[in-house]
């Protein structure tokens, strides 16, 4: 047994950095998968390139993989690796702007070459030259020892070399005390047809493990001690997989077949190949031809009484414009799931923004409204996605369900919920007419609206009697005929913007604990946690602040309004321009500020105290 | 095949049938209160009431109708209808209908189309339902012109063509739904003229039977813009001598009988019209709708041509394929069943909790 001793940390942030060939993502999902079922709270951003294989070894090749776990409740991906495992000198010179004087640096020396070193532009090697000496350099040759550890295998030198993220794996398992079994288990099902992989694989996790344990360079393994968490049952979950079960729980509880239409796009695709996987839940997925038709066989879908949903990214949402507008006329459920990235045009595939918010409020041609709510954790995507489909069939209409690339491929601790405290979203169709024609005969008015909520009545094909015709083309109240009456499309107009208007969302909740802040702090979406670990970092120093999170962007609480204009300051940092600066701007006339970034990645808990800071500053 | 695999195959199977002792539909019962608005002498009148008669036949109720239309003039087409129906956008009626046949295998689900919104704007939907085979009946109202939009040339508009759009004639070459159909992987592709009541009558019928995507071009004069488009086929003394009418199982034959032709394969292997009496009946084409080999149905769609020579109409390709609606019901029903029924809670709730949980207690 070891002599080394254990020290306890509070919490650590991990970068996993390499090629993208050099399975980083696994290795960060599996130490993952391990930290979660210690019991710490935890949050990851993973960061790869749009390219599938990127050219070996240059700067935009780099693929990592953040992870930040901790004793205590865990908000965001953290600001600044603690460790930095660097598979090869470009990963090295990626993500040395982001790593803090004291971090730990676990560099694998052979793939330190001269030629590796030149391809990025270092002179000479960073690991000998001295240029590193503000940080606790391991340099481990990785690659070799994996080799080397698995020469009685039957494998070619590449193969054995391709097992060298397991060994990083076992050793950064063996710094932080973490168990390796669950990973054994998911190495044997991933590699169950190929016996002699799988023995290389699981032998190079356990060399990287016993390499900790026994080389002096090491002198000391960490322990993080499992977080306070409510009681319950959890799992580890993405926003992509906790949108889909929200889509199928949803769908469950409206007894509602659902019915997804979409085109492959990233970062969304992987919600149509979880819920591709899921047809035992009466969930059909068709891949469709393009964006346009994904949207138009779900929108048919919900025609004929199924849950429509359309999955995609911003490029995709300018593509189904047109039928979204289409669906804002029939007055029909559908859900469009879009996982925001960085924009115009193809613009930043693989990395997140938030900068679809008026596309989705305004992007369509005439008067379209569109309610809007936008998740704000991985996890939350799966109540996120429920309450986009209690407002689409409540209220027959298209609902835009904003996500965005860091929610989308992040993972967080889930309390899974009982499936009996899940909200009720039984629907009800029309069954028989509901009026009268001018003889007295009983006729079937498709625009007859509710009053209370002002849908109209979901009459799908097959009920006799309710046989009716609806279009794009503008309809009469009450019976949907085409009509081109001028006082009729401006009643019809606003009836629309009043259903949308009327839909019932939650108040906004401020946290204000002490009740003296001046300053407001206003996050939608993803910004939740930074935001949140600002505010609450800002606090411990002794500074009263609120905070507030948006989850209903389209209509805005109730209460907003008042709560916006109780604040001497309210600060709104976004990942795009001042999208949703401008929306309250102009419905509140409240002068709000704007802290922006599009660089692709969250912000960091740093970046929002200071600016927080700087404001109480000058309000002081 | 046994009489349940024919059922089974049956455009229809699954929709409900009218109940025997139900009183018997006419056409008024597929009219809708609406007043129809096309321009007087509009070649849809007559599609419109062709199809009012036609659907009583299928024996189906009203309900388990449902029309799917895109944008132009054709596309007002369900709004004269008393079943369900849907007036979408330019060119997505397939993308619609595809979502809805394949959640509701209880609707005889029909496409009501144009040339410019099925064959320029929504060209890519029309391609994909043919080959993806949803059970679907695409009426493709050809009148080789933009109507709704005030004669614009069309994707089916002749090289040449003036319009308000193309003034010194239009320089793009048509496409030929048949052709294109055939080269889509569709299952059925007929073509009828508007005028000609019997043929549309069977055609549709077959149409509506076929299970998979059928794909009937209709050519629909449109007096407004495009007047005798199809009056050198339409006109009874010319029509004879150009119609060429497809007959499964039988020569490919065109002209009155004084001075019929026949068509043959040449030894070089194109496709030629000969006088009767001078051919070689052992090189007579036999039309063979039924050949799983679509060649010689594109063969015999290329006999078109701008002048109209010998127009051929009927049914080109008939065969049986499975569907895509059928099949995507299956892989859903499939997983049901295997895993034993529809999902409860307690599946939800281990779906929920995923293969990799931990206790906090
Ligand atoms: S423009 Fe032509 S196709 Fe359109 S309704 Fe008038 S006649 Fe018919």
């Amino acid at each position: 047994m070891t002599n080394k001793t254990i020290e306890s940390l509070d919490r650590v942030v991990i970068r996993f950095a390499g090629d993208s060939g050099d399975g980083m993502q696994l290795t960060g999902d599996r130490f993952t998968s391990d930290t979660a079922t210690m019991g710490n709270d935890l949050s990851t951003l993973p960061n790869f390139p749009a390219e599938i294989r990127a050219p070996q070894g240059t700067l935009p090749g780099v693929s990592s993989f953040q992870l930040h776990f901790a004793d205590h409740d865990v908000l965001t991906p953290g600001d600044a690796p603690d460790v930095l495992v660097a598979m090869n000198p470009a990963a090295l010179r990626a993500n040395l702007r982001d790593l803090p004087r004291g971090a730990t640096i676990i560099a694998n020396t052979d793939e330190f070459t001269t030629r590796a070193l030149a391809k990025v532009g270092y002179a000479s090697n960073p690991l000998e030259d001295g240029s590193l000496e503000s940080y606790h350099v391991h340099a481990v040759a990785l690659t070799s020892m994996t080799v080397d550890a698995l020469a009685e295998f039957d494998l070619t030198r590449k193969e054995k070399e391709r097992a060298k993220n397991m060994f990083a794996l076992g050793l950064l398992s063996w710094m932080y005390t973490r168990p390796t079994d669950a990973t054994e288990a998911f190495l044997a099902t991933k590699f169950g047809s190929k016996p002699e992989i799988l023995a290389a694989n699981v032998k190079a996790l356990a060399a990287g493990f016993n390499y900790g344990e026994t080389t002096e360079d090491f002198a000391s393994s960490y322990a993080v001690a499992p977080a306070p968490m409510p009681a319950g049952t959890y799992r580890n979950i993405t926003g992509n997989v906790a949108l889909s079960l929200g889509l199928v729980a949803a769908a469950h509880r409206s007894g509602l077949p659902l019915v997804l239409g979409s085109y492959p796009i990233t970062p969304a695709s992987d919600i149509l190949h979880t819920l591709a996987g899921l047809k035992r839940h009466g969930v059909t997925t068709m891949q469709a031809e393009d964006e346009i038709a994904g949207i138009g066989m779900a929108l048919g879908a919900s025609f004929g009484g199924a849950l429509g949903v359309t999955t995609t990214s911003g490029p995709g949402v300018a593509l189904k414009s047109e039928t979204i507008g289409l669906a804002v006329s029939l007055e029909l459920p559908l859900v469009i799931v879009d996982v925001q990235r960085g924009g115009p045009s193809t613009g930043l595939p693989t990395k997140t923004e938030q900068a679809d918010l008026l596309q989705a409020m305004f992007g369509r041609n005439g008067e379209s409204p569109v309610p809007i709510i936008a998740p704000q954790t991985p996890s939350d995507c799966f109540a996120a996605a429920m309450d986009a489909v209690r407002i689409a069939t409540a209220y027959r209409t298209p609902v835009f369900l904003l996500s965005d690339g860091y929610l989308a491929n992040g993972s967080e601790p889930w309390l899974v919920p009982e499936v009996a405290d899940l909200p009720d979203l039984s629907v009800e169709f029309a069954t028989a007419p509901n009026g009268v024609d001018d003889a007295g005969a009983p006729v079937f008015q498709p625009y007859l609206r509710d009053p209370e909520t002002l849908a109209r009545p979901w009459a799908v094909p097959g009920t006799a009697g309710l046989e009716h015709r609806i279009g794009g083309i503008e309809k009469a109240d009450v019976t949907g005929n085409i009509s081109y009456d001028p006082d009729n499309h401006d009643l019809m107009t606003r009836l629309r913007q009043a259903k949308v208007d009327g839909i019932t969302v939650p108040d906004v909740e401020v946290d204000d604990p002490s009740g003296d802040a001046r300053v407001l702090v206003l996050g939608w979406g993803s910004t939740y946690g930074p935001v949140f670990a600002a505010v609450r970092a800002l606090r411990r120093q002794g500074h009263a602040v609120a905070r507030a999170h948006l989850r209903h962007l389209n209509p805005f609480p109730g209460n907003l309004g008042e709560v916006l204009r109780s604040y001497d300051r309210v600060i709104v940092p976004e990942m795009n321009l001042g999208q949703l600066a401008l929306l309250l701007r102009a419905k509140y006339l409240v002068d709000v500020r704007s802290h922006t970034a599009v660089r692709g990645l969250p912000f960091t808990t740093t970046e929002l105290a200071e600016v927080v800071g700087a404001a109480l500053e000058e309000l002081s | 095949m046994t009489i349940t695999d024919h059922l089974a195959r049956h455009g229809l199977a699954g929709v409900p049938l009218l109940e025997a002792d139900a009183p018997k539909q006419t056409k008024k019962d597929f009219t809708s209160d609406q007043e129809v608005r096309w321009c007087p002498g509009c070649g849809d009148y007559v599609i419109l009431a062709a199809v009012q008669s036609f659907l009583p036949e299928l024996g189906l109720k009203r309900e388990n109708i449902t029309f799917v239309s895109g944008i132009g003039c054709s596309s007002r087409f369900p709004y004269y209808l008393n079943t369900f129906g849907m007036h979408s956008i330019h060119g997505r009626a397939p993308t619609i209908a595809t979502g809805l046949a394949t959640s509701r295998p209880d609707q005889s689900v029909w496409v009501v189309t144009g040339d410019g919104d099925a064959l320029s704007i929504g060209g890519n939907h029309l391609i994909h339902a043919m080959r993806r085979n949803v059970n679907l009946t695409i009426l493709l109202f050809n009148n080789q012109i933009y109507g709704l939009t005030k004669g614009q040339y069309s994707p089916t508009s002749k090289v040449g063509q003036v319009t308000k759009s193309s003034p010194m004639g239009a320089v793009d070459q048509p496409f030929n739904p048949v052709s294109l159909a055939l080269g889509a992987e569709a299952s059925f592709v007929g073509r009828v003229m508007e005028s000609d009541r019997p043929s549309m009558m069977a055609t549709l019928r077959a149409a509506a039977e076929h299970r998979g995507t059928a794909l009937v071009e209709i050519y629909q004069n449109c007096p407004i813009f495009n007047d005798g488009a199809f009056e050198k086929i339409k006109d009874r003394s010319e029509q004879e001598a150009r119609l060429v009418r497809l007959e499964a199982g039988q020569p490919v034959r065109v002209g009155a009988e004084d001075a019929r032709r026949v068509l043959v394969r040449t030894p070089g292997g194109a496709l030629e019209f000969v006088p009767e009496d001078q051919a070689d009946p052992t090189a007579y084409v036999v039309h063979d709708p039924y050949a799983e080999d679509p060649s010689q149905a594109f063969a015999l769609s290329r006999l078109d041509s701008p002048e109209m020579t010998s127009v051929p109409v009927g049914i080109f390709r008939q065969v049986e394929r499975p569907t895509y609606d059928d099949q995507v019901r299956a892989q859903v029903a499939g997983a049901q069943d295997a895993a034993g029924g529809p999902a409860t809670d307690a599946d939800l709730a281990a779906l929920l909790r995923g293969k990799d949980t931990w206790t906090v207690a």
